[in-house]
């Protein structure tokens, strides 16, 4: 009962999200809407339920890390700070402006919360291991979590830290694939299939689930996986929509990089409010 | 020749401030035998990473570390690890993370390895990222107190080190200040300005040029340049020589060449260096001689440019 509860009230933070999400980008006039939605329900997960994070201190020592490694949904990580009040919510009106810390992409010199600046596929991986490793390092207990993108998965740079955050025994490493099948140039499997997925990670000896991207209970149970390992770093594959949430840019790869005219973001929100997500 | 490689320098260096720095921690990318880290990795192995055959990942796992507080040394040859160049830029560029780049095997000087292995552009992309500091010592001696240095400052730093062995040609670290060249002959008509390797060519060389009485000067920091001596020798002198053991594109000639043409120098600038081609395999020596960097050919070729 009080998990039905929680995951109500996740969904409906994520409900918010997805609609500051889309009101940011339309105002910027250029963003990625499509992997942004993707993506929410688990940033919402990781913010509000699984990591320890002090909203008011960005500089706890002990806190929970996040990576963004796929930087261009960074409007979803913005959504996610300023729904738990680590930046003024006004501020989401500045994405992509002069002089805003809401930059394009995420930048970690900028803006609070933010551990990595990315944007340039492939390497959020890399930098979650060495945050992962400097923490085992000092004997803490803090993890770090990092979403990767499907297409991001092309870049070999994934593929070497995939190798080696094993041999560093970084359970204290949860990493989510954002699979939602959609970059570009097009669907992930046919610009350059990254399938199978699932069985290539388990092949680089990492503790590895699949779940649904999008039902808070798996998303939650395999964070609930995720503690139990003493050695291993985690994979979850989550399999998500692109655009989730709006019915016109959902699997459609065109909503990857473009913002919605004012007309398309009233149908949008009007959509997100009637609770389709989740 | 007799002397030191500053690969091995770097190396003894790096175990002594592993002792004095706690937070510093050094990955290398299967080249720890060949970069010196090996040394550091037997005095500290809780602190020293093997990072396997992938400098990219090194790159990041190297930034990462960095942004919990650790000093990251990050090793490999200098043409591998800055030919992960965008990784660099954003991961630790963009970044502002405190990690210290350390690239060995620099220059034609490595030899018989040929240009695969040799680091000949990597001073020109490196320059390119704001807030680097690029330091190439030329000596045992500079190369402790420029490892000392990076591991001081807060920020990101490039290391360029040699594989062949540099004679001592200073006598105290407290010599070495960042961003400072180091002055080893005052003279007036012309300066030969070297830096790492080519230092103790342009001293030979001051030696049979000595009716020119040539300043001779190590250039050890090529970023940020020092304008402030730079625009003194062009003060000095009619003609600056610079020379060094990377394209003549991008590195030490580059650098002084836009001091000395925002400043409205008349002073005439010649650069040596590789000039704009791809090197290949022979002994060192040899390759000094055939690319125009043993302090005879300089000397050969200077004077027949002096004497035009």
């Amino acid at each position: 009962m009080q998990n039905t509860k929680v995951r109500e009230e996740l969904a409906q933070i994520a409900t918010e999200c997805r609609a500051d999400i889309i009101k940011m980008i339309e105002k910027a006039g250029c963003g990625h809407p499509g992997g942004s939605l993707s993506v929410i329900d688990i940033l919402v997960c990781l913010f509000f339920h699984e990591m320890k994070s002090d909203p008011n201190n960005s500089l706890w020592e002990d806190r929970d890390r996040f990576v963004l490694s796929k930087g261009h949904g960074v409007p979803a990580l913005y959504s996610v700070l300023a729904k738990r009040g680590s930046i003024p919510r006004e501020e989401l009106w500045t994405l992509r402006q002069i002089n805003s810390r809401l930059q394009g992409h995420p930048d970690r010199v900028l803006l609070p919360y933010v551990e990595a600046s990315t944007g340039s596929l492939g390497q959020g991986l890399s930098i979650a291991q060495g945050i992962a490793m400097g923490l085992k390092l000092q004997k803490k207990q803090a993890r770090v979590f990092a979403v990767i993108g499907d297409g991001e998965s092309q870049e070999g740079q994934i593929w070497e830290a995939a190798l080696s955050a094993p041999k560093f025994e970084l359970n204290n490493l949860i990493v989510f694939l954002d699979n939602n099948n959609g970059q570009i140039d097009g669907h992930v499997d046919e610009v350059m299939d990254i399938r199978p997925i699932a069985s290539k990670w388990q092949a680089f000896r990492w503790a590895v689930h699949e779940i649904d991207g999008h039902n808070f209970e798996e998303i939650l149970g395999a964070l609930g996986e995720a503690r139990k390992e003493t050695k291993r770093p985690t994979m979850i594959v989550a399999h998500t929509v692109k655009g989730k949430g709006v019915s016109f840019m959902e699997n459609d790869v065109k909503w990857h990089g473009i913002a919605p005219s004012k007309e398309e973001a009233q149908e949008a929100l009007a959509e997100i409010s009637k609770g389709k997500s989740g | 020749m007799s002397g030191k490689a500053t690969r091995e320098s770097f190396g003894e260096a790096l175990k002594q401030i592993g002792a004095d720095f706690p937070k510093v921690v050094v990955l290398d990318a299967d080249l720890s035998v060949s970069t010196k880290s090996v040394v550091f990795a037997k005095a500290f192995p809780d602190r020293f990473f093997e990072m396997g055959i992938a400098e990219a990942n090194m790159i990041g796992t190297g930034a990462g570390l960095s942004f919990t507080g650790f000093i990251p040394f990050i090793c490999s040859f200098a043409c591998f690890v800055v030919g992960r160049f965008e990784t660099i830029r954003v991961s630790i560029g963009y970044s502002r993370a405190n990690v210290k780049i350390v690239g060995t095997h620099a220059g034609i000087g490595i030899g018989e390895d040929g240009y695969t292995q040799m680091g000949l552009e990597d001073m020109n992309v490196m320059r390119g990222l704001p807030g680097v500091i690029i330091i190439q010592p030329s000596d045992d001696i500079t190369t402790r107190a420029a490892v000392r240095f990076a591991a001081e400052h807060v920020g990101p730093v490039y290391l360029r080190l040699t594989r062949q062995k540099l004679p001592a040609l200073h006598g105290d670290e407290k010599i070495f200040e960042s961003g400072k060249g180091i002055i080893l002959k005052e003279g007036k008509e012309i300066a030969l300005v070297g830096t790492g390797a080519t230092v103790c060519e342009a001293l030979k060389a001051s030696e049979e040029l000595s009716k020119h009485t040539p300043w001779v000067v190590d250039m050890h920091t090529i970023k940020p340049i020092d304008r402030e001596l730079v625009k003194r020798l062009a003060q000095s002198c009619r003609t600056i020589i610079t020379i060094e053991d990377h394209n003549i594109i991008g590195g030490l000639g580059t650098a002084v060449a836009e001091v000395l043409a925002e400043d409205g120098s008349k002073a005439r600038l010649i650069r040596i260096g590789i000039r704009d081609t791809y090197a290949e395999s022979g002994t060192p020596e040899a390759l000094y001689e055939k690319y125009g960097l043993s302090a005879g050919k300089i000397v050969t070729y200077l004077k027949e440019v002096l004497n035009s």
